[in-house]
């Protein structure tokens, strides 16, 4: 344990193996969360773009069936759906507390959101990259890949920075109903037990990690804006 | 070759039906630089992209060479996806914004179309550069398009477009987003390329300096129609339809007489102002002096225009013809029968 914890945060020090425990749990939700985010909330993303009206491989039903989901979710406010989730939780992950608990609710919170981004992303590619990669013979998954995303990687980087933020925060309010993590931890140990130092060192942290993954994120959109990251 | 029969587009929008493309046939040669001419929204633009079915057309057929007729029925090709996508590489187009990949070399822009084909990297490699070289562009190989002129980006589009050796390269607008001088040096490229690739070029513009410069043959459209069609130098000689005048005039130094007539002191009383066409027949003779001299009148040139069309000189004069009203007229009988086109503008 670091010296300056004893002297600023006496608190925390007396509780530090429940703080790395919480501190676990919020990593791993981000990773897990994120990881399966960044696939269904992509995937759905880029089904949006191509299978629109004026899409490269148009169909009335899917687009309809993603927009529903999409809209539907991210007009519940997350700690409602946390409560609503809980049986669908129960049966997918065996239970609804602790991290994996916790992943179902944060999918579902995090993918409509992502999924808004990403077809945002996705929409601000010029359609004439993609007429022109149409008249060069590019089949459907050609376009996607060659096109739409190797055009908007940079928008692509800045959107998952933002949805990798917004889900620090959710793993937090999930902590509010049993998952875990460092939310858990300032509300059971600072706000309960009436622990400032607790709450406030839950805060520093949580600002460290949103400032880095935003200037991870911003260098990486940086670096790829009009060209790309590792040129031969 | 490519021929294209009763081909029907109509867009189908929320308040009314567009009929972008009406009923347009057309026979175009190979190794022919054909111009199609029309405002915006005169379907120019859907009838390109029906060539290569970007746009799929309602109906019609369209023959091109070494590819067989595709025909359309009711908005639906009779090919399959991959025989279309196969047509498609088989022909070039270039845009009016390039449309190149932002985060993409100049080499791997050029090489899209090269990629996953079962081309090895070392035979891609070689094909770029020597589409670089033929366009000019050796130097800039590894360069991003941000850093590169609007010439430049549409001589990398090019390159791009003709990576698969394709027989027919179309141009929607290729030189409008460009400056004067990128703009003569793009269309002297295409000029070379068709000379020396042999390579069709469909052209499609709204400016007739482009169709001048460089087109054989030229179809005027107007309202999804082709409503006049022909080789350059005769209908720059002998338009025919309103809007072919139009245009005609747009790219004429004759046209500023309109502002002259405004400004009716510069006009002699007791005069005709004449428009005066000299064609390939009538324009070495000395036609003008002839008539002062013959018939006593008094011509005062006010404008006089040479353009050079096909390697064809096309002569045009504007001048007042003064004189005994009797004298005038026959002056004019006789430029009728020196095969001068006369055609009366104003009488003061």
């Amino acid at each position: 344990m670091p010296k300056f914890i004893v002297d600023f945060f006496p608190n925390v020090a007396n509780y530090w193996d429940i703080f790395l425990t919480a501190l676990t749990a919020t990593y791993q939700m981000f990773f897990i969360a994120g990881l399966i985010t960044l696939l269904i909330g992509g995937a759905f993303g880029i089904s949006l773009i191509v299978t629109k009206t004026d899409g490269i491989k148009p169909n009335r039903i899917i687009h309809f069936i993603l927009e529903v989901i999409t809209n539907v979710f991210r007009a519940v406010p997350f700690i409602i759906l946390l409560i609503f989730l809980i049986p669908l939780t129960r049966s997918i992950a065996g239970t609804s507390i602790g991290v994996k608990g916790a992943v179902v609710p944060l999918v579902f919170g995090a993918v409509p959101f992502y999924t808004r981004q990403v077809e945002t992303a996705l929409a601000d590619v010029n359609p004439g990259k993609i007429e022109a990669a149409r008249s060069m013979g590019s089949s459907t998954l050609g376009i996607i890949f060659r096109v739409y995303l190797h055009e908007a990687l940079p928008d692509l980087i800045r959107v998952t920075t933002i949805t990798a933020i917004s889900l620090i925060g959710l793993t937090t309010s999930a902590g509010a109903v049993g998952a875990g993590g460092i939310g858990s931890f300032a509300i059971n140990y600072g706000q309960n037990l009436h622990y400032q130092d607790v709450v406030n060192l839950c805060v520093i942290l949580l600002l460290i990690i949103v400032s880095l993954i935003q200037l991870l994120g911003n260098t990486l959109s940086k670096a790829t804006t009009n060209k790309e990251l590792f040129h031969k | 070759m490519i021929n294209i029969e009763h081909l029907d587009k109509t867009y189908h929008l929320k308040n009314a039906d567009v009929h972008a493309v009406d009923d347009v046939s057309l026979h175009i040669e190979s190794g022919q630089i054909y111009g199609v001419i029309g405002y915006s929204g005169a379907g120019k633009s859907t009838l390109v992209r029906c060539l290569n079915f970007l746009e799929i057309p309602d109906s019609g057929s369209i023959e091109i060479e070494g590819f067989g007729k595709v025909s359309a029925n009711q908005g639906s090709l009779d090919i399959s996806q991959k025989k279309l996508r196969e047509l498609r590489r088989s022909i070039g187009m270039i845009f009016q914004h390039f449309n190149l990949l932002d985060r993409s070399t100049v080499f791997d822009n050029v090489a899209y179309p090269l990629k996953y084909t079962g081309l090895s990297k070392k035979e891609i490699e070689t094909r770029v550069d020597e589409l670089l070289d033929l366009v000019d562009l050796a130097d800039k190989k590894y360069v991003y398009p941000s850093q590169l002129s609007g010439g430049q980006k549409q001589r990398v589009a090019i390159a791009r477009a003709l990576s698969n050796n394709p027989k027919v390269l179309l141009s929607d607008e290729a030189t409008s987003a460009l400056d004067p001088d990128a703009t003569e040096s793009i269309l002297k490229l295409l000029r070379d390329l068709n000379k020396r690739l042999g390579i069709t070029i469909i052209l499609i513009t709204h400016e007739m300096s482009v169709i001048k410069s460089i087109a054989n043959r030229v179809a005027v459209m107007e309202n999804g129609k082709v409503v006049e069609e022909g080789d350059v130098y005769d209908i720059f000689a002998n338009p025919k339809e309103e809007i072919t005048k139009k245009f005609i005039n747009s790219s004429s130094a004759l046209s500023n007489i309109t502002k002259l007539i405004e400004n009716k002191t510069i006009i002699p009383t007791d005069s005709k102002l004449v428009k005066l066409t000299f064609t390939r027949d009538s324009v070495g003779s000395a036609t003008i002096s002839k008539i002062s001299r013959e018939y006593n009148v008094d011509v005062n040139i006010m404008l006089a225009n040479v353009d050079v069309i096909n390697a064809d000189a096309l002569g045009g004069i504007i001048a007042s013809i003064e004189g005994a009203k009797e004298n005038v007229q026959r002056a004019i009988d006789f430029l009728h029968e020196s095969n001068v086109k006369v055609e009366v503008i104003h009488h003061a």
